[in-house]
C-alpha cells in the first residue's frame, strides 16, 4: 500500500469516527452501542427521534458537503495554480447569498432558497468567467475580477442588511454563516445526487488537470485542448461549491484550506489526492460542526464561524512557510 | 542622486508635463468647490445656494434650513472631505511604495480590520457612542494591513497584486466570519452595528473628526513631502538602493504614513471601498507618474470622489438614502475590472 | 544511416559537413511552413516565411532578438496561429489536426517550463504519455516501457522518486527532456533549450540531443542563441532576420561573415573550429 492510500484509509477512518461522535454527542445523551443501531439497523425505539430525524442526516450532510467544498477547491487551486483561490473567495458564495438574503430580507417563501441560491452561485461563477475573458484566459485576471464581483455582491447584501426590518435581516445573517443544524435528509439527498454526477466528472478531470498545471504550452504540445476541458473544470467546480451554498449556506475556508493539507501530506495532484481531498473536506467538516454544537452548549455556532476559525490561524502558518511565488 | 530619481520619471512623462500640472490645478479645486457646495445644497431637503452661504458665515439659528445645513450636512461634508482625502492619499502611498496597481486601502483589508475591531467593541465593552468607535476602528484596520502585507509579501516574488489582493480577501474573510459570529451571538449589537458596517458620513459629530485631526493633519503633509521617496521606491528596491536612498526607512514612513490615514479614514466614515483604488488611477491618467503630483492631486480628488458618491446616496433613493459604502462599491467595483481587464498579463 | 553509436557530436557534424547539401540522404520534409505571416498584435513577427524542416536532422534556428526565431518555433508547434499562410504537418495544415493527433506527432519544449509543485521526476515524465492515452484507458506496457527509457535515455533513472525542486538545473532540464521523449514523438521542438545552464550543463544537454538525434533517428528543432553552438550540433541552420530567412542550409555553407553581419549586424571573423571543424565566428570588439 503506497502512501497516498494509507492516507486515505487513516481519513476515512476519521470521518467514520467523527461521525460516530457526532451521532453519540448532543445535549440528549444517546449511548454510542444505541446510538449505532438506531442508526443502521434497528430503526424506530427511544433514540429514533434525535438520531434518524436530527443527528443522522446532519451528519450525513456535513460528510457530503465537506467532499463537495474540498473537491471543489481543488478543482480551482489546481486550474488557476494558486494555492489561495477559492470558490468563496472569488464570489461564486456572495452570489448565492446576495439571492438568499434578497430572499430572506424581503420574506419571499424560504423553500424556495436552496434553487435561487444554486441559480445566483452559477450566474455569479457565468459573470466572473465572462468578465474575465479577454484574449484568452488568465487565472490571475479571474481571480481578481472575482474578488470585484465579490465587493459589488457584498455591497448588495449590506444594502439589503440596512434595508429591511432587523428580525428578517437576522435571518439572513443567521443563513449567511453557513449552519449544519437544521440538516433534513432532504438536504442530504440533494447533495448525495449532485456528488454522485459531479465527483465522478472530477476524478476524470484530475488526469487532464495533471496536464494543464504543466503550463499552456506544453500541455497544447502534449494535445491538451485547453478551453473545453478549463470550461469543465470550472462547471464542475462551481456546481460542487454552489449545490453547498444552496443547501447549508456558505462554508468558509474548508474549500480553501483542505486541499493545501491533502497536498502537503500527498505531494503533486493524483487520483488519489483528490481523493484524499474529499475526505479530509468532510473531516473538517465533522469536526467544525462537532465544535459548533458543543463549544458553547445549549447555544449553536453557525458551523461557518467554526470553519473560518479553525481556518484562519492554520493558513497564517501554511503562509508564513510558503516560499513559492504564488 | 535623488534628483536623477525624478529627473527619469519626468523624462517618461515628455514635455506635456508641466502644462498638465498647471492646468489641472484649478479644475481640481473647481471641482472640489463645486461637489463642496452640492454636498450642503443636496439631501432630502433642497437649500438654495444663498442660505448654504449664510448658514456657513453667518448663521442663523431661527432658520430650520440652517440648522440642517450646519448641524447635518457641514459636519458630513467635512468628514466627507477628511475621509476621501486620507483614503486617496493611502492608496496612492501603497500603489507606489509596493509599486502593485491593486494596492489600495480596502484592498489591504482595512474595513474588515476595522469592522471587527468596531463590532467587537460593540459586543464586549458596549460603547455606543461613535466618537467611542473611533479609536477601536483604528487599531483594527492598523492591524489587518500589517497582517495582510505581511502575508502577501511572504515566499518569493513578494507581494504581487494577486498575491495582495487574495491575502487582503482571504483576512477580510476571515474577520468578516467573526464579525458575523459576534453579530449572530447579539441581535442588538447587530441592530447597532449595521449602520457603522454600511459605511457612512452622516451622523457623525465632529468630535470624531476633531480627535483624529491632528493624526490626519501630519499624516498628510508627510505624505505631500514624500513624493519624491516615492518616485524614487516606485522604480523598484534596488534601483532606489542605487539611487543612495535608504529605502527601508522610506517604507517604513510611507507604511505609517498610509496606517494612519487609512485607519483614521475608515474610522470617520466607516468600511468605505474603491476610493482608494479609483482615485491615484484616475490622477495618474492624467498627471503621469510622478508622485509628487499624484499624492497632491490624489488629496484634492477623493474628496470629490467620496462626496460624489454621498451626494449619489442621497439623492437616488431619495427621501431615503443609501450609504456611501455601498455607493462606493457599486461604482468601484466595475473600476477594478476595468482596470484589471486592461492590465497586461505579466503585471497581474 | 551511419552506424555509429558513439555520443560524439563532433562525429554527426562531421557526418553532415562530409555530405553538404546531399539532399538525396535527407528525406521528404515532414514538417514546413508556407508563407507564414504572424505578429502578436502589433507589428509584423514573421513575415512571409517559406521554410522546411529536414527529416531526422538536427535545425537550428538562429538570429537576433526579436527577429521572430521564438515565434517561428511557436508556430511550428501550432501554438500560435498563422496570421497568414500554413504549418504542414505530414502533409496536412497542423491547425486542421486534432491536437492529440498533432502531439503523437510532434513533442515540444518550451523555454522555460512550469513543473507543479512538489512533482517527482517519474510523474512528471508519466505526464508525457497523455495524448497516447484515451479517456478510460489503464496505465499500458507501452506507456511503462516509454516512460523507463526516456529516463534511461536522459540518465535519470536513479533520481525517478525525487522531487523536481530538489534537483540541479541540468538535470531538471533532462527531466523536461525526459517527458517529451515519453511522448515518443519523430520530431521534437525545443525553445532554447541551454538557456539558464552553465557551459559544462550546455554541452551536456545539446550532446544528450545529438545523441537523441543519432540514436533514435529523431527529427530536431531547436532555437539556439549561441551561433557557434548552432554550428557546431545542427545539421541544418535558419537564420532569421526581422521575421524573414536570411540564411538556410547547412552550416559550413551558409555561416560566413557577410551572413552574421546581415543576420546580427555584428562584424566576425569565420574561422574553423580547431575541435570540430565547423565554423566558428570571433567577433570583433571596439576594444582590441
Amino acid at each position: 500500500m503506497n502512501r497516498t492510500a494509507r492516507l486515505c484509509s487513516a481519513a476515512a477512518a476519521a470521518v467514520l469516527g467523527l461521525a460516530i461522535v457526532g451521532l453519540v454527542v448532543g445535549d440528549y445523551p444517546v449511548p454510542a452501542r444505541s446510538a449505532i443501531a438506531t442508526a443502521v439497523w434497528d430503526r424506530g425505539g427511544e433514540f429514533d427521534f434525535v438520531i434518524n430525524s436530527l443527528r443522522f442526516p446532519r451528519v450525513t450532510v456535513a460528510v457530503l458537503a465537506g467532499v463537495c467544498l474540498a473537491a471543489s477547491g481543488l478543482l480551482f487551486q489546481t486550474l488557476i495554480d494558486n494555492p489561495l483561490v477559492s470558490p468563496d473567495i472569488i464570489g461564486i458564495d456572495t452570489g448565492a447569498a446576495a439571492v438568499a438574503v434578497a430572499i430572506l430580507a424581503i420574506g419571499l417563501d424560504a423553500r424556495l432558497l436552496p434553487y435561487a441560491a444554486f441559480a445566483g452561485a452559477l450566474a455569479t461563477a457565468v459573470l466572473i468567467f465572462t468578465l474575465s475573458w479577454r484574449r484568452g484566459f488568465s487565472g490571475g485576471r479571474l481571480v481578481l475580477v472575482g474578488i470585484g464581483i465579490n465587493a459589488l455582491l457584498s455591497a448588495v447584501i449590506t444594502y439589503m442588511l440596512v434595508r429591511f426590518p432587523v428580525e428578517r435581516v437576522s435571518a439572513a445573517a443567521r443563513w449567511q454563516a453557513g449552519t449544519l443544524s437544521a440538516s433534513s435528509w432532504d438536504d442530504a439527498r440533494t447533495l448525495a445526487v449532485a456528488l454522485v454526477v459531479l465527483l465522478p466528472v472530477a476524478f476524470l478531470l484530475v488526469r487532464r488537470l495533471r496536464i494543464m498545471q504543466l503550463g499552456n504550452d506544453t500541455a497544447i504540445a502534449l494535445g491538451m485542448r485547453l478551453e473545453q476541458n478549463r470550461m469543465a473544470v470550472i462547471a464542475t467546480g462551481c456546481g460542487l461549491a454552489a449545490i453547498v451554498v444552496a443547501v447549508v449556506g456558505p462554508l468558509g475556508f474548508v474549500a480553501l484550506l483542505v486541499p493545501h493539507v491533502a497536498r502537503s501530506l500527498a505531494g503533486a495532484l493524483t487520483v488519489g489526492v483528490l481523493l484524499l481531498t474529499a475526505l479530509l473536506g468532510s473531516v473538517m467538516l465533522l469536526s467544525a460542526d462537532l465544535v459548533a454544537q458543543r463549544l458553547f452548549a445549549p447555544t449553536v455556532l453557525p458551523a461557518g464561524v467554526v470553519t473560518a476559525a479553525m481556518g484562519g490561524p492554520y493558513l497564517l502558518l501554511v503562509l508564513r512557510r510558503f516560499n513559492r511565488a504564488v | 542622486m535623488k534628483f536623477s530619481a525624478v529627473k527619469f520619471s519626468a523624462v517618461r512623462i515628455g514635455p506635456r508635463t508641466f502644462r498638465h500640472h498647471t492646468l489641472a490645478l484649478p479644475i481640481a479645486l473647481t471641482l472640489l468647490l463645486a461637489v463642496l457646495v452640492l454636498s450642503l445644497r443636496y439631501g432630502a431637503l433642497r437649500i438654495d445656494t444663498g442660505t448654504v452661504w449664510n448658514a456657513v458665515w453667518d448663521y442663523d439659528r431661527s432658520d430650520h434650513r440652517q440648522i440642517v445645513v450646519r448641524e447635518l450636512r457641514l459636519p458630513r461634508t467635512v468628514i466627507g472631505v477628511l475621509a476621501g482625502a486620507c483614503f486617496a492619499v493611502a492608496g496612492a502611498l501603497t500603489q507606489g511604495v509596493t509599486r502593485n496597481p491593486l494596492g489600495a486601502p480596502g484592498i489591504l483589508g482595512v474595513n474588515a480590520g476595522a469592522a471587527f475591531a468596531v463590532v467587537t467593541a460593540i459586543y464586549t465593552a458596549g460603547i455606543t457612542s461613535p466618537a467611542g468607535y473611533v479609536w477601536f476602528a483604528f487599531i483594527g484596520a492598523l492591524g489587518a494591513t500589517v497582517l495582510v502585507y505581511a502575508v502577501a509579501s511572504a515566499g518569493s516574488g513578494g507581494a504581487t497584486p494577486v498575491k495582495l489582493a487574495l491575502a487582503g480577501a482571504i483576512i477580510s474573510a476571515l474577520l468578516g466570519s467573526w464579525t458575523a459570529a459576534v453579530l449572530l451571538l447579539d441581535l442588538e449589537t447587530l441592530d447597532q452595528a449595521r449602520f457603522w458596517l454600511a459605511g457612512s458620513i452622516s451622523g457623525r459629530g465632529t468630535e470624531e473628526a476633531a480627535l483624529l485631526l491632528p493624526i490626519i493633519a501630519v499624516a498628510l503633509l508627510a505624505a505631500l513631502f514624500m513624493g519624491r521617496q516615492v518616485n524614487a521606491l516606485s522604480l523598484g528596491e534596488e534601483v532606489a538602493t542605487g539611487l543612495g536612498q535608504r529605502t527601508s526607512i522610506v517604507r517604513a514612513a510611507a507604511g505609517a504614513c498610509v496606517v494612519a490615514l487609512a485607519g483614521s479614514a475608515v474610522a470617520l466614515a466607516g468600511p468605505v471601498a474603491f476610493i482608494g483604488l479609483a482615485v491615484p488611477h484616475i490622477v495618474r491618467s492624467v498627471v503621469g507618474p510622478d508622485y509628487r503630483w499624484i499624492i497632491l492631486y490624489s488629496a484634492l480628488l477623493g474628496p470629490c470622489l467620496l462626496l460624489g458618491a454621498d451626494i449619489i446616496g442621497r439623492v437616488v433613493v431619495s427621501p431615503s438614502e443609501l450609504q456611501v459604502g455601498i455607493v462606493s462599491a457599486a461604482l468601484g467595483a466595475p473600476f477594478l475590472i476595468y482596470l484589471v481587464r486592461s492590465m497586461k498579463l505579466a503585471e497581474l | 544511416m551511419r552506424s555509429d553509436h558513439k555520443l560524439d557530436p563532433v562525429l554527426a557534424a562531421d557526418r553532415a559537413r562530409r555530405n553538404p547539401g546531399d539532399v538525396s540522404s535527407r528525406s521528404r520534409p515532414v514538417l514546413s511552413t508556407e508563407n507564414l505571416d504572424a505578429d502578436y498584435g502589433g507589428p509584423v513577427v514573421l513575415d512571409d516565411l517559406t521554410a522546411s524542416i529536414p527529416t531526422g536532422e538536427i535545425t537550428a534556428i538562429v538570429g537576433a532578438n526579436a527577429s521572430g526565431k521564438s515565434t517561428l518555433l511557436r508556430a511550428l508547434a501550432r501554438l500560435l496561429k498563422p496570421a497568414r499562410g500554413v504549418v504542414y504537418l505530414d502533409g496536412a495544415d497542423i491547425h486542421s489536426q486534432s491536437t492529440r493527433s498533432v502531439a503523437v506527432q510532434l513533442g515540444l519544449l518550451p523555454q522555460s517550463p512550469r513543473a507543479p509543485e512538489g512533482v517527482v521526476v517519474g510523474d512528471l515524465v508519466r505526464r508525457g504519455r497523455y495524448p497516447h492515452q484515451r479517456l478510460f484507458d489503464q496505465w499500458s506496457k507501452a506507456d511503462e516501457r516509454a516512460v523507463v527509457r526516456a529516463l534511461e535515455l536522459t540518465g535519470l533513472s536513479d533520481v525517478g522518486d525525487r522531487p523536481l525542486d530538489e534537483l540541479s538545473g541540468g538535470q531538471r532540464q533532462r527531466a523536461w527532456i525526459a517527458m517529451a521523449l515519453a511522448q515518443d514523438t519523430p520530431v521534437m521542438l525545443l525553445d532554447e533549450p541551454t538557456t539558464f545552464l552553465d557551459i559544462a550543463h550546455q554541452v551536456e544537454m545539446l550532446d544528450l540531443l545529438a545523441r537523441l538525434n543519432r540514436s533514435e533517428n529523431r527529427t530536431i528543432v531547436m532555437v539556439l542563441h549561441d551561433l557557434n553552438q548552432a554550428c557546431r550540433y545542427a545539421s541544418h541552420l535558419i537564420a532569421l532576420a526581422d521575421g524573414r530567412i536570411e540564411a538556410v542550409g547547412h552550416p559550413s555553407e551558409v555561416v560566413t561573415a557577410e551572413m552574421i553581419e546581415r543576420v546580427f549586424g555584428l562584424h566576425v571573423s569565420v574561422i574553423s573550429c580547431p575541435v570540430s571543424g565547423t565554423p566558428l565566428c570571433v567577433p570583433h570588439t571596439h576594444c582590441h
